[in-house]
């Protein structure tokens, strides 16, 4: 059962992947429509799914590379549509969904079995530590998004690239004020990810902080998206430099993510 | 009963022979109540624009109403026929919706794709309908045009394309902030372009107009006319902090602001984004400038190009919105065919006859003891009581009445005749 609402998912985002993708080229309403509704489709499904783990599991199912990497795409389309209704610009969705699907199909590709939680992470900890550092790292991989389609955009208007794809992206202005939300957004999440963790390690291994990788990492994002809103707001270093420190900051999240799973040991990586 | 136009606009006549023909101002019911006369012509609504004055009218003869028309425009006018003749355009039938159906969506306006001349349209058919000239055909006519226009305007991105120096201004405005109602305006200098364009923005809304002018007479003239304040020439660099939008058109023979004092403005206004537009040929400002961050420089030379591309971008949503009107067209002469007397009578009678046959069947399985005497009998009465029903209403169709397009439309309402049926 889990399984088909997964691989139903995971086709709802495929479709979405081809239709945002040719959207590029020769976007129409009806296209981003048609790229909402498979898009919710998609998402509906891959909430039955998380849901259906989650009863199985009787907590959060985030305890396998295949949930955790499932879970951060879900998150993903939650902040897509908090933008999508915000800001209603359909092209957006372009820029974003691929990377859902990349995610899904990596997370398809993983081992589904469900691992069992060492008895000394049951708390309800686990929801809120893991919810808050996904959705917080989801805000910054949409960040990531923008800043790209800030960069074209940017890059058309100063090569006076007046055709195409330019008359289908919005204004840079948006673009930057829309990263920034992302990343007003994402910063205090990850903030309260790492203290709920702290707090959370703290009651399950006897101390805060133990310099284990995945947290050195976290700290590491954590001050690059600092230093990202402190000269924003200090030395003005607005449009093209934030664009490029957001795609900067998601690379640092995906090694965190990733890089620490595969490549450290760690006590967060999935046994 | 045929669709005929008849009409000119600005591409088959001069601006003199429009005005000559227009129906302004009261002339406009005085010709609708002319034309009325005109034997034949069944249904009428009268167009008068600057760019075109159209005739649009239904008549069971087309040839003669078209000459009949042409007639009353001569004399109505008050000019000799050859006059305007030459002129003139006269489309029929599915040639005549396809012309209707082009104007109302933008495809035959001199700037294709204004949106102007639907408004207009829908007006003087509302004006016919209330001095009640129109008929079903017409006001189908009109609907469709109107459904029309909306598709091809939701459809396709024809009315997306600026081609004028001053809507690329405001397009490229739009690309760079998100709302200009916010933005500071200065405009440098005077000039017929700069100063289009300058209108242009301050329609779209913007915050604040600063007027730069060297004499500062014109300058506190022209910021009147902006309903912003005038500056001189010698402050104008200690506003550029506060201005995001720059439009640039003096006399100067060399640079008036370098890419020095540029950056100096960016790093004062915190680096938020500043387009220049540069209209002044020599150019006044440093083309280096375009390589700070945040400034975005264009020249007359870019803003053209930006025009040459929205040009062949509008050609090939015009290609988009002529399959559109094709579509209608088929449907709407369609519907005009099934309009035609004979299939309506044909279905009326296979109604009827539907209708005696299973009452007749229904009968004989309720009585089964019935001789073939006494089922004749009642056989013939059904046939009597179902043929004299329909008899009026199948005359009235036959009958070559003036509001016959009414009657088939009414009769077919009436007995829910609907496509499928005609089909058949």
């Amino acid at each position: 059962m889990g399984t088909i609402l997964f691989e139903l998912a995971l086709t709802c985002y495929f479709a979405v992947t081809i239709i945002a993708v040719t959207g590029l080229f020769r976007g129409t309403r009806e296209s981003s429509r048609l790229m909402l509704i498979v898009t919710w489709a998609g998402f509906l499904l891959h909430s039955a799914n998380i849901i259906y783990r989650y009863a199985a599991a009787g907590h959060l199912p985030i305890t396998s590379m295949h949930e955790a990497t499932s879970f951060f795409a879900w998150c993903i389309v939650l902040i897509f549509f908090f933008l999508e209704y915000r800001y209603r610009i359909g092209i957006i969705g372009s820029f974003i969904l691929p990377l859902v699907f990349i995610l899904m199909l990596s997370s398809s590709v993983l081992p589904r079995g469900m691992q069992p939680l060492s008895p000394v992470l049951k708390s309800y900890w686990l929801g809120i530590h893991t919810f808050l550092a996904f959705l917080g790292n989801a805000a910054f991989a949409v960040a990531f998004g923008i800043g790209i389609m800030y960069l074209l955009q940017e890059h058309y208007l100063k090569s006076k690239h007046t055709h195409g794809l330019f008359k289908r992206l919005p204004s840079i202005q948006v673009l930057d004020e829309i990263n920034y939300k992302l990343i007003t957004l994402g910063f205090p999440l990850l903030t309260l990810a790492i203290i709920s963790g702290a707090l959370w390690a703290e009651s399950a291994w006897g101390s805060y902080w133990r310099w284990d990788p995945k947290e050195t990492w976290s700290l590491i994002t954590w001050f690059v998206y600092a230093l990202i809103l402190h000269v924003r707001l200090t030395a003005g270093w607005r449009g093209k430099r934030a664009a490029i420190l957001s795609i900067i900051g998601f690379i640092i999240v995906l090694f965190t993510f990733f890089g620490v799973n595969f490549a450290l040991k760690s006590l967060h990586s999935f046994s | 009963m045929k669709v005929i136009v008849i009409g000119l606009n600005h591409k088959t006549a001069n601006v003199e022979t429009r005005e000559q023909l227009a129906f302004n101002g009261p002339k406009m019911e005085h010709g609708l109540y002319g034309l009325q006369k005109i034997r034949g012509i069944r249904e009428l609504a009268l167009l008068s624009t600057c760019n075109r004055v159209e005739i649009y009218a239904c008549a069971e003869d087309a040839l003669s109403a078209a000459e009949d028309i042409k007639n009353f425009l001569a004399a109505f006018h008050n000019i000799a026929r050859t006059g305007f003749e030459g002129s003139l355009y006269t489309h029929m039938e599915s040639d005549a919706v396809r012309h209707v159906f082009r104007v109302a969506s933008s495809l035959d306006s001199m700037i294709v794709g204004e949106p102007q001349i639907l408004g207009q349209l829908k007006d003087i058919f509302d004006f016919a309908l209330s001095k009640k000239t129109t008929g079903i055909l017409l006001n189908k006519l009109m609907k469709t045009a109107i459904s029309t226009a909306k598709r091809v305007r939701t459809e396709t991105r024809i009315a997306e394309n600026a081609v004028s120096i001053s809507f690329a201004a405001v397009e490229l405005a739009k690309k760079i902030f998100i709302n200009l109602s916010e933005k500071n305006f200065m405009l440098l200098g005077a000039g017929e372009m700069a100063e289009l364009a300058a209108h242009h923005l301050v329609n779209n809304g913007v915050k604040e107009v600063a007027v730069v002018n060297r004499t500062h007479e014109r300058g506190c003239e022209l910021a009147r006319e902006f309903n912003g304040r005038a500056v001189r020439f010698e402050d104008f660099a200690h506003e550029l902090a506060r201005m995001d939008i720059i439009i640039c058109s003096t006399g100067a023979p060399s640079y008036i602001l370098n890419k020095e004092q540029m950056n100096r403005v960016m790093k004062e206004r915190k680096h938020r984004p500043v387009f220049i537009i540069d209209i002044s040929v020599p150019r006044n400002i440093d083309p280096e400038i375009n390589k700070i961050e945040n400034v975005y420089l264009y020249d007359v030379d870019d803003l053209q190009e930006v025009i040459d591309s929205n040009i062949i971008e509008r050609k090939k949503e015009a290609e988009k919105a002529e399959h559109i009107v094709s579509e209608e067209v088929e449907k709407y002469v369609k519907w005009m065919s099934s309009l035609d007397s004979v299939p309506t009578v044909v279905a009326l009678r296979r109604k009827a006859e539907e209708i005696r046959s299973e009452e007749l069947e229904k009968f004989r399985s309720k009585f089964p003891d019935m001789n073939g005497e006494q089922l004749k009998a009642v056989e013939y009465l059904a046939t009597a009581i179902v043929n004299k029903l329909i008899h009026p209403p199948t005359t009235a169709l036959k009958d070559d009445s003036e509001d016959r397009d009414e009657l088939i439309a009414m009769i077919r309402k009436l007995y829910g005749i609907n496509g499928e049926d005609l089909e058949r």
